[in-house]
């Protein structure tokens, strides 16, 4: 062999011996923040994870990921205050998408098409009663019908929805829409019955041979508050007026109609009462604008639309065809005083919206459960002091709205479910939050919101037509795209790009990547440059 | 101009790749199967845009000229940290000559494969500011004056790095050096004359310049592909900011190349036969000091009293600049 001089020989040899990862302190790791979209959601619902199909035009899998959490995702995306889009990182930037109005998009593409739910596991034997069939109710009974429960609904009005059907307006909701959205639930094999109110739990368990029970009667009795009246006075409740809708003969209040009440209920009975013929349509509240609890869109639209609100006042005397409402003023705490101020104003009809309390008669003589300030206690499983009987929606403490029972029904169906086999079920530690500081917006594109069409004021003062409209297919989509994707990879490629040390492995699509430590020098430009905030550094242990 | 929708693709071309868009509208970095021509284990510094620069660019011409490319490298980082002999990080032809030599390494290699009559080949020169700016200007000049099928890019550090943070002619005013350190009254490099390599480019009125930036990748790779359309000299100057030099973090390289761009401070443009046919608009004007604040080698300026003076000529240096080359036509001016 001839001896070659050392130092102008050798073979060039790659740098890929030099593992340059040993000059690392700190390293760069792939995380999955929660977006804080899905952390507002009430129905638990994974939002961004639901987006990133929708952005590719895949709509019935964004569909499938929607309704693992809701099976209503059309009345959702009608009915839904949307703390999500309130929560909304990008609403810091611009404006918050509009996951409501492709929630719904969702919701009417999948009923367009016949987009069924996947079939339920294989049946467990286990039978579970369910009394009422509102929202809560029926995300209960279907959860437990996809885990494979026998599930029977019981309710005692005359069509299934609850308060969806009997307390929210059509012009809102659409009852096809809901009745769609039902049937779907019911085609997993749960029965339905109607017409059957329980009035006593224990014994219609023992009947039919059900485990467990979950009960979701909602608040359906209006609150009553002492107004002096004449005899001829007409007063009626919002809640029999809006159930009232939903019968053949439609109520006759008149030509000025007052609602005393300052919640979504009020809105809803006073734009009502408009459609219906009413010239004058006044809301009578105590407090200001300011500490009224109906959602601020609800209160526009009711503007919107004509419907009169006079603050600060409450009604003394109710006479033939007027009332007398006293001026208030709030005190330091915040609480309204009376003035002494009255006034006079001309009424033919007063309707009643002050809240509703929960019919808590099926529960009489049920050992072990707890009744506090009119509502039925539950631990952090859902379940009330008596074993075996669960309970969510408006009929437990916390907000009445119906994305807050549609999560109720889905987590006691997760603690029932788990009941039922003799364990317990224990959320997974949510991910840390990701905060609008750790995105790098830089790299989103300008992108207004998009608006949902609007039916023109004057139908919506004299018809029942739906008021809000959907997006078309390509709004839909525009507006999907306008998610930041917050805390979680949509594989932009930007790590794999940046990084000056080609240390990061792309695995190809819906792979993500993975980082080659052998050469990643800790630099932390994939971390600076992600814009969803999905990498995050860790020290390095020396 | 037609009108012409907007198409909108939640990052459009922002990022380096996206998922929503069709293959031909991604980078080549976001292709699983791009060269990597400058490879890992390379001894770059954490963070360097310098080797991000490199392999943005090469990646970008492999792709260009169907992976037919020879490239001539100038001393310099770039030539120290990649190929420490016997290894190197290079995985395409590659030759290293002499600091100053890089542009007549590069006529050479167009002129031989012209005789083999090898015209598939393309030949690329590269160094950073040191080699280019200074050493090896008389050799660049000449290719340029003689319109050699070369395309010289340089990879502007603004200083002399790996030698240890030396003055360049490319080195901008009052920025702190090891030969240009603030001291008393004075602050850091003089306001001198500049010497601007893309502008001396175009006086030769050769076939394409351009000026690019690690940070606006989509923008860079178009960049490279338009030069490899053209035979002849062309020029493309890549701004690669240096986490150890400038004094910034690591994990900044890219934010503050993206600074130098919206400050105005570092133009972006292209020129074809001498003439300027398209300019990157500044997205958000910035101040110059957004741009100075995160980086050490100005720290001078900030200590107190603030050196406002100074930070003034900066920014009307930033200001000329929008103004030459329309930076902010179109954009609107955020007060």
């Amino acid at each position: 062999m001839k001896l070659k001089p050392f130092a102008i020989t050798l073979d060039p040899g790659s740098s890929l011996a030099n593992r340059t990862g040993s000059w690392r302190t700190v390293r760069p790791e792939y995380v999955d923040r929660l977006p804080p979209c899905n952390h507002a959601c009430p129905a638990g619902e994974n939002i961004q994870g639901w987006l990133f199909h929708a952005e590719s035009g895949h709509y019935e899998e964004a569909w499938r990921v929607l309704v693992r959490d809701n099976p209503l995702p059309a009345v959702m995306g009608r009915v839904c205050y949307h703390p999500c889009e309130t929560s909304c990182n990008r609403a810091q930037l611009d404006e918050s998408v509009g996951i409501n109005a492709i929630e719904r998009f969702l919701g009417d593409e999948a009923l367009r098409c016949g987009w069924k739910f996947a079939a339920p596991a294989a049946a467990t034997g286990r039978r579970v009663l369910v009394i009422g069939a509102g929202p809560s109710g029926l995300s209960a009974a279907y959860q437990l019908a996809c885990a494979g429960h026998g599930v029977t609904i019981h309710d005692a009005g005359p069509a299934p929805g609850g308060m969806m059907r009997f307390g929210i307006p059509r012009y809102r909701l659409p009852r096809e829409v809901l009745d769609a959205e039902i049937r779907r639930i019911l085609e997993l094999g749960v029965s339905l019955e109607l017409n059957s109110k329980v009035t006593n739990v224990p014994g219609a368990m023992r009947d039919g041979g059900f485990d467990a029970v979950f009960l979701a009667v909602g608040a359906h009795i209006a609150r009553r508050a002492y107004i002096p009246a004449g005899s001829a006075a007409k007063m009626l409740d919002a809640i029999s007026l809006l159930r009232s809708m939903e019968g053949g003969e439609r109520p006759l209040l008149g030509r000025r109609v007052v609602v005393y009440g300052g919640g979504n209920t009020a809105m809803d009975a006073a734009r009502t009462a408009k459609r219906l013929g009413a010239e004058e349509s006044i809301i009578v509240y105590r407090r200001t604008r300011e500490r009224m609890p109906a959602h601020e869109s609800e209160l526009e639209e009711a503007l919107q639309e004509g419907v009169l609100v006079k603050w600060l006042s409450t009604i003394r005397q109710a006479g033939e065809s007027s009332i007398t409402v006293e001026r208030m003023q709030l005190d330091a705490s915040g609480k309204p005083q009376p003035t002494g101020e009255l006034e006079t104003l001309a009424a033919d009809c007063v309707i009643l919206a002050l809240g509703q309390d929960v019919d808590l008669s099926l529960l009489d003589g049920v050992p072990g459960l707890e009744v506090k300030d009119g509502v039925v206690q539950v631990g952090a499983g859902m379940m009330t002091g008596h074993p075996g009987i669960f309970a969510g929606g408006d009929m437990v403490p916390g907000e009445r709205t119906v994305t807050v029972g549609i999560g109720h029904g889905k987590l006691a169906a997760r603690h029932i479910d788990a009941w039922l086999r003799g364990t317990t079920w224990v959320h997974p530690p949510p991910h840390e939050l990701a905060t609008y500081d750790k995105l790098n917006t830089w790299y989103y594109s300008d992108a207004p919101k998009s608006r949902q069409p609007v039916l023109d004021t004057i139908r919506r003062q004299s018809t029942f037509e739906e008021v809000v409209g959907g997006f078309d297919e390509v709004t839909a989509q525009f507006e999907a795209r306008r998610c930041l994707s917050c805390g979680n990879c949509f594989e932009c490629d930007n790590c794999y790009g940046v990084c000056p040390d080609n240390a990061v492995i792309k695995l190809g699509p819906g792979q993500r990547y993975q980082f080659n430590y052998d050469y990643c020098k800790g630099c932390g430009l994939c971390v600076a440059e992600c814009p969803c905030g999905a990498i995050r550094t860790v020290p390095e242990e020396i | 101009m037609s009108y012409q929708p907007i198409r909108f693709y939640q990052t459009g071309t922002f990022t380096v790749g996206n998922r929503l868009l069709p293959d031909e509208q991604r980078s080549v970095q976001a292709n699983m199967r791009r060269t990597n021509s400058l490879n890992s284990g390379h001894r770059a510094c954490q963070g360097c845009g310098e080797a991000l620069g490199a392999r943005y660019t090469i990646d970008a011409a492999m792709e260009a000229t169907q992976r037919q490319l020879v490239a001539a490298n100038a001393t310099g980082c770039l030539e120290v940290f990649s190929t420490p002999y016997p290894e190197t990080s290079w995985q395409i032809p590659w030759i290293h000559s002499l600091f100053g030599n890089a542009a007549a390494v590069g006529t050479g290699i167009a002129a031989a494969l012209r005789v083999k009559g090898r015209h598939d080949v393309r030949v690329i020169a590269q160094g950073g500011d040191g080699g280019t700016t200074d050493i090896g200007f008389g050799c660049l000049s000449g290719m340029f004056e003689r319109n050699d099928d070369v395309l010289y890019i340089c990879y502007d550090n603004e200083g002399y790095m790996n030698t240890g943070v030396q003055r360049s002619s490319a080195t901008p005013p009052a920025a702190r050096t090891n030969t240009t350190m603030p001291l008393g009254q004075s602050a850091g490099n003089r306001f001198g004359q500049g010497k601007y390599l893309p502008a001396i480019a175009m006086a030769h009125d050769i076939p394409y310049v351009a000026t690019a930036t690690v940070a606006e990748l989509h923008d860079l790779e178009a960049k490279v592909r338009r030069a490899m359309e053209f035979r002849g000299a062309r020029y493309i100057h890549v701004f690669v900011p240096c986490p150890l030099g400038w004094g910034h973090d690591s994990a900044a390289t890219i934010r503050i190349a993206r600074l130098a761009k919206e400050t105005g401070l570092f133009p972006v443009f292209e020129a074809e036969g001498g003439r300027v046919t398209h300019v990157s608009r500044i997205k958000r004007k910035l101040p110059v000091e957004e741009y100075l604040r995160p980086q050490q080698r100005y720290a001078h300026l900030f200590r107190d009293p603030p050196r406002r003076d100074v930070i003034e000529r900066i920014q009307q240096l930033a200001d000329r600049n929008i103004l030459r080359y329309r930076l902010t036509d179109g954009v609107e001016r955020r007060a």
